[in-house]
């Protein structure tokens, strides 16, 4: 490989972004001044090529730094890496939260997503940007869910710099908005994790039970509330026992495919090919979804206790964390947390004095959703594009970087404590025969008490909705997110199952659970869900790529219509619609039409 | 990769095709085996030189018990597979994505659409004269090749040329995502400003014209380019000694662009600057 790099050169700012990630340049091949070594050997290439996933971090570390990422920083990156150029740019423009032009040192994203748009996000908006125009160093942009739907409005500042600053304001009004923007430092606290907790102090909870309950930067109270029980317990079983306990409890994948968790990872642990990686996927980017934010910020040592438990029984020795870029708290918790396990063993060469050796690196996407899929994920990781690729080969044979990978999700994770903790009967009698254990939900919207429920399996909607203090004038509710469909206030008698869902021709998806009051102009919210898919499609299959851009058309032409004036675009939208279920190449193209069919078959939008 | 089949003999792999017995060597796609029986499959994003990047979607075929269709184009043959190519729901799927694809740039030069888009009665302009297209004017920033996005259906094909399948210069890749995402070189920066070696191997496997060259460009503009009227000569290339094969398009005595046989185990259709470009001395009467 030959590269050209242009002639612009890093301002000492982005150089040192850059080398505060990857060390000082050792030699004029890789950035640094020309000395007369140099003149007669050449280094960087091979060796620097392998850290081709550090680009990420890379491009996280100048846009963090400097607000964007100029081209000189761009090729001072590159040429450390062994990174062509026009490659890196077509990573760096994949991502929402990076840059390449200039802009103001302070991003403020204001969430226009289902949840804040019923809460009037609209008005937040537009009082926000009458405040911070132009001139005012703040760059006002509309987002995708933050997963912060429970305290909907939500929006969030990011500040560049050393450190990068961010705050959060949620509920946000447009006075907290402005005063985060303006001053990261002195916003209000966040409240606590356990505020989307509405059942927290409930005995019954076991994935949630510690929330509110440990300091989530305390090691030793987590072990004061059973912490590493459940590791104990993985070496004493063995890592077939492991899975063989997994296998009889019967987990099913949270994070909306339901795949049986024991089987994926008796398919990893089986490959001869060496190393096995373990992957969790935290990337949780479904609109209405912030479960996992909730156990990152609230029990971050229960997701590095599991992920251990796991790299055991799949036989990896590094684990990844890819942890939303969105999500500044859980981060910070998260990595906590992995360096205090880290000091006192509990990650590392001997886990536990066991002979065993694992370690958590945690990577930050940069707004994408696409990245939850779980080979996009591979691939952003390994810093190229985060588009999906095709299927077979599967991850358990070929993840990342090539090698047998187990992916699981936050809550797929958490779930293995209580298996191992309690023994895999008990926890299979819990919920249904079909779908065991507890399940997490996320309500929000037209609820009184919005958050993050645990209930087993099978217990109905409307039970669900009850807990959370369903308002009056429920006109619908959406089941799974933007991916999931719309249910009638007729039907809340579905059983929250994988089974139940499917048999009442709708899907758990992971575990989104909507309402809407007839307050909110359903067309509308149509509208948005269409705008989020052709926002955040990769762009690699033509059915998704051009079908999201003709859905959304065909809804703006509708938006104002219904019946007969309607029907020749419902018409159109269900020919695009089984077109992309049937050819896209991957989980976004398949269900991106998902939730507007339901809304048309289902709610009788637009008759 | 190899046209000309090298190594062991394969084992044959046995499944169904449209209901009839089909054996194919291992390894084979069901493209190849679709190929072998003679059905026509439209395919746009495959290259015979490339690995498929399955991004079109124009190849689809029904597999059973599979959710989704399967592209044949990178879907391997395996034994006991039940496939069917001519399905009402792949058929459906095919009309769609090209309408979807014809009603967001111009395939007026990709070779088979206009017949695709026959057989398979797909109405490109049912979305509406308010349909978003790419609508880019031509970029000629240099005096060897065209890039015209207004025609790219990104395939992927010049990336996978330009990048890690052949050429290593790296100087193109996609950028943006979504509708927005294009073929271009870092900063979106003239073609001079990259790092291309004008090699053209990403002229020789664009499937929709997208990518020309600058004598083909300049010819369909001035209304002088006639394929009909060409004569194709494959010969050596006289510039050093690898023996690369030209095959020189030569419409009314002059060369007006060359290409390389995709089937000489040599180049597999890949050539530098030389061979590619560098026909004027040929022509040079003065
Ligand atoms: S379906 Fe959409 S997101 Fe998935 S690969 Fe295709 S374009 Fe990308
Ligand atoms: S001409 Fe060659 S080097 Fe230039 S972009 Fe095309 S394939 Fe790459
Ligand atoms: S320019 Fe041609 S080869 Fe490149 S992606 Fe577009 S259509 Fe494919
Ligand atoms: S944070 Fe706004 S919809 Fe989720
Ligand atoms: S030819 Fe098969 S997907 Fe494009």
């Amino acid at each position: 490989m030959d590269l050209r790099f242009g002639d612009s050169k890093p301002t000492d700012e982005e150089r040192a972004a850059v080398d505060a990630l990857l060390g000082p340049p050792e030699s004029s091949w890789e950035g640094a001044d020309r000395s007369d070594a140099d003149l007669r050997w050449a280094r960087g290439g091979r060796a620097a090529r392998d850290r081709r996933d550090l680009l990420l971090p890379g491009l996280h570390a100048i846009n963090d730094r400097i607000g964007w990422i100029s081209e000189g920083a761009l090729d001072h990156l590159c040429r450390r890496l062994t990174v062509p150029p026009a490659e890196a740019y077509g990573v760096a423009t994949f991502y929402a939260m990076f840059s390449v032009r200039p802009r103001p040192a302070t991003v403020l994203h204001v969430c226009t997503d289902l949840a804040c748009t019923a809460a009037g996000a609209q008005r937040l908006c537009e009082g926000v940007e009458a405040r911070l125009g132009p001139g005012s160093g703040v760059s006002v942009e509309r987002a995708p869910c933050l997963g912060l739907c429970e305290r909907a409005p939500a929006a969030l500042a990011v500040r560049a710099g050393d450190p990068v600053r961010t705050a959060v304001s949620a509920p946000a009004t447009v006075e907290a908005a402005v005063l985060a923007a303006s001053a990261p430092d002195s916003a209000p606290e966040e409240p606590p994790a356990v505020l989307a907790v509405p059942q927290a102090g409930d005995p019954s909870l076991s994935l949630l039970r510690r929330v509110g309950v440990v300091d989530p930067a305390s090691l030793d109270d987590y072990r004061a509330h059973g912490g590493y029980a459940a590791l104990r317990r993985a070496f004493e079983l063995g890592p077939a026992g492991v899975i063989r306990e997994v296998t009889d409890s019967g987990l099913l994948g949270r994070g909306g495919a339901a795949f049986p968790t024991g089987r994926k990872w008796q398919a990893t642990a089986s490959q001869p090919d060496r190393p096995h990686f373990l992957v969790c996927n935290a990337d949780e980017s479904e609109p209405g979804t912030f479960k996992d934010r909730v156990i990152m910020e609230g029990d971050p040592y229960a997701l590095v206790e599991a992920m251990t438990i796991a790299g055991y029984a799949t036989g990896a020795h590094r684990g990844y964390l890819y942890l939303r870029g969105e999500y500044p708290r859980a981060v910070h918790r998260m990595q906590c947390a992995v360096d205090r396990a880290r000091t006192r063993g509990l990650l590392g060469d001997d886990v536990l004095g066991q002979g065993y050796a694992f370690d958590i690196e945690i990577r930050r996407g940069a707004g994408a959703y696409i990245c939850g899929e779980e080979t996009a994920l591979f691939n952003s990781i390994e810093g190229y594009r985060g588009e999906p690729r095709s299927k077979p080969p599967f991850p358990v044979e070929k993840g990342l970087f090539g090698k047998p990978t187990a992916e699981n999700n936050v809550e797929t994770l958490v779930n293995v404590l209580p298996i191992l903790t309690a023994g895999a009967p008990a926890y299979a009698a819990v919920g249904t025969a079909r779908s065991t254990g507890p399940k997490l939900f996320c309500v929000s919207g037209s609820v009184e008490r919005p958050g993050v429920y645990e209930l087993p399996f099978g217990a109905t909607l409307g039970e669900l909705l009850t807990l959370a203090g369903v308002r009056r004038g429920l006109r619908a509710v959406l089941l799974g997110g933007a991916a999931g469909g719309f249910v009638r206030p007729d039907e809340l008698d579905i059983p929250l199952t994988f089974e139940g869902t499917r048999e009442a021709g709708t899907t758990l998806g992971s575990g989104v659970v909507m309402a809407f009051d007839d307050t909110v102009p359903l067309p509308r919210l149509l509208l948005r869900i269409a705008e989020f898919f052709r926002d955040e499609s990769c762009g690699q299959c033509v059915p998704c790529r051009v079908g999201t851009v003709r859905q959304e058309e065909a809804l703006r032409r509708i938006a104002e219509r219904t019946g007969a004036a309607a029907a020749d675009d419902i018409a159109l939208l269900r020919e695009v619609g089984r077109a992309m279920r049937d050819a896209s190449i991957c989980g976004l193209g398949q269900t991106a039409w998902n939730a507007v069919e339901s809304a048309v078959d289902r709610l009788g939008a637009y008759e | 990769m190899t046209a000309i089949p090298l190594g062991v003999p394969r084992r044959l792999v046995e499944f169904t095709l449209d209901g009839q017995e089909a054996r194919v060597p291992e390894g084979s796609t069901v493209l190849d085996a679709c190929r072998a029986a003679g059905k026509d499959v439209p395919t746009l994003c495959q290259g015979d030189t490339l690995t498929p990047k399955n991004a079109c979607r124009v190849c689809v075929v029904e597999v059973e018990g599979s959710r989704t269709l399967v592209p044949a184009c990178s879907r391997r043959a395996e034994p006991g597979m039940e496939v069917r190519t001519d399905t009402e729901r792949a058929r459906h799927s095919r009309k769609v994505v090209l309408e979807l694809l014809a009603s967001s740039v111009d395939l007026s030069t990709t070779p088979g659409a206009a017949e695709w888009i026959r057989d398979y009665g797909a109405e490109p302009d049912r979305f509406g004269p308010g349909a978003a297209r790419l609508d880019e004017v031509p970029r000629v920033d240099n005096d060897l090749y065209v890039r015209d996005y207004d025609k790219c259906i990104l395939c992927y094909k010049c990336v996978d040329a330009c990048g890690e399948q052949w050429q290593n210069s790296f100087a193109i890749s996609v950028v943006g995502r979504g509708f927005d995402a294009r073929i271009a070189v870092e900063r979106d920066a003239p073609l001079t400003d990259s790092a291309c070696v004008y090699c053209g191997n990403c002229v020789e496997v664009c499937p929709t014209g997208a990518l020309s060259f600058k004598s083909e460009f300049d010819m369909r503009a001035a209304g002088t380019w006639d394929e009909s009227a060409q004569t194709e000569t494959t010969t050596v290339c006289a510039y050093c000694g690898v023996g690369c094969n030209l095959t020189l398009h030569v419409q009314d005595n002059e060369i007006v662009k060359v290409t390389s046989p995709h089937d000489n185990p040599v180049t597999h259709g890949n050539l530098c600057i030389k061979g590619r470009f560098g026909y004027q001395h040929v022509q040079n009467r003065g």
